[in-house]
């Protein structure tokens, strides 16, 4: 029995690769949230960092998205 | 629902692809001077946030009113929480001008994306943010340029206190950080947030609609809930488009602080 699927194979390796800065940004959220739980005055200093670190992790899942389109 | 669910039903559903971002206006399909959907809508942009600006700074007061009360607590954010604490107090008022505008600019364009009747992110085109991106990328440069000098600027991308034998290393990777990843990564961020956005949408409403109007009774629950999906995502679309804009002047202003420091 041969079944047939029809679509783009790129999708697939993008959710793959999705998995990674998923990970990643949750642990940096963590990370931020536990900090603000300790002192909780450090916050304005954590901000930027951890929306920073977000950014960064967040730009390796849109590689994927952008070469999933592109390949 | 995958595609081939829906194609056995139905009479087939096209999933929204990256053909759905191509709107031209006026002009031909394939010359370069096409006057597109995207450019219309920056253009309409510019001319809400001035007439914003202006209309909030009209009649200043010492008690504002509510659009003074809008325009000085977006200004205060951007001021405040991204320019000063990223760039220092001394020399944060230079880059404010750059950094207000970037970061109105951002957010209306991204905002369209879910206004009703407009409901395209000007974003999802790769041209506006990286035309954006190369004035951060020049501006970040030609700061760091001025402020340490031609080799100076190139010597700081190490910092001191090295072994000799990993200098070249740490300056090969902080050269493609900072001439290459950086550009790219700040555009690619902003285009592939709000193309990604706009194409969950699609894929929602579209979805919705399909189900709704030739699917069987089953399906018909399914496109409810679809619908519904969609109101959700549109609200988190918000809440990513106002984040993308803050995460790019952000990082507009850390790059520019970046190059000013005196050292690492």
């Amino acid at each position: 029995m041969t079944g047939e699927i029809s679509g783009s194979l790129n999708l697939i390796g993008f959710g793959l690769s999705a998995i990674g800065p998923g990970v990643g940004i949750g642990l940096i959220f963590a990370a931020y949230i536990n900090g603000v739980a300790r002192q909780p005055e450090a916050r304005g200093m954590l901000q930027p960092i951890a929306f920073l670190g977000f950014a960064l992790a967040e730009a390796l899942a849109l590689f994927g998205l952008v070469l999933a389109f592109v390949l | 629902m995958s595609p081939t669910v829906l194609a056995a039903q139905g009479e087939g559903f096209t999933p929204p692809g990256k053909e759905d971002f191509w709107w031209p206006i006026l002009g031909s399909d394939t010359s370069p001077w096409t006057l597109t959907r995207p450019s219309v809508m920056a253009l309409l942009s510019v001319a809400l946030i001035a007439w914003f600006l202006l209309a909030a700074t009209r009649r200043r007061a010492m008690v504002p009113g509510r659009l003074q009360f809008v325009g000085e607590g977006v200004y205060g954010f951007v001021r405040e929480s991204i320019a000063r604490d990223l760039i220092g107090s001394r020399e944060f008022l230079k880059f404010m001008p750059l950094l207000f505008t970037q970061f109105m600019l951002i957010a209306v364009n991204n905002l369209f994306g879910i206004i009703p009747f407009v409901q395209y992110p000007t974003m999802s085109r790769f041209g506006f943010p990286v035309a954006l991106a190369a004035i951060t990328y020049i501006t970040f440069h030609a700061v760091g340029f001025a402020r340490k000098g031609f080799v100076g600027y190139f010597k700081d991308l190490v910092p001191p206190g090295l072994p000799s034998w990993i200098v070249p290393f740490i300056f090969v990777l902080e050269f493609v950080d900072k001439f290459i990843t950086r550009p790219l990564t700040l555009s690619l961020r902003l285009f592939a947030n709000m193309f990604a956005g706009h194409l969950l949408l699609l894929v929602f409403i579209l979805g919705a609609e399909h189900l709704l109007l030739t699917g069987g009774p089953g399906l018909k629950v399914a496109g409810v809930l679809s619908g519904v999906l969609a109101i959700v995502m549109t609200f988190f679309e918000a809440l990513v488009e106002i984040l993308q804009a803050y995460i790019f002047t952000l990082l507009t202003a850390l790059y520019i602080g970046g190059a000013l420091a005196e050292e690492h």
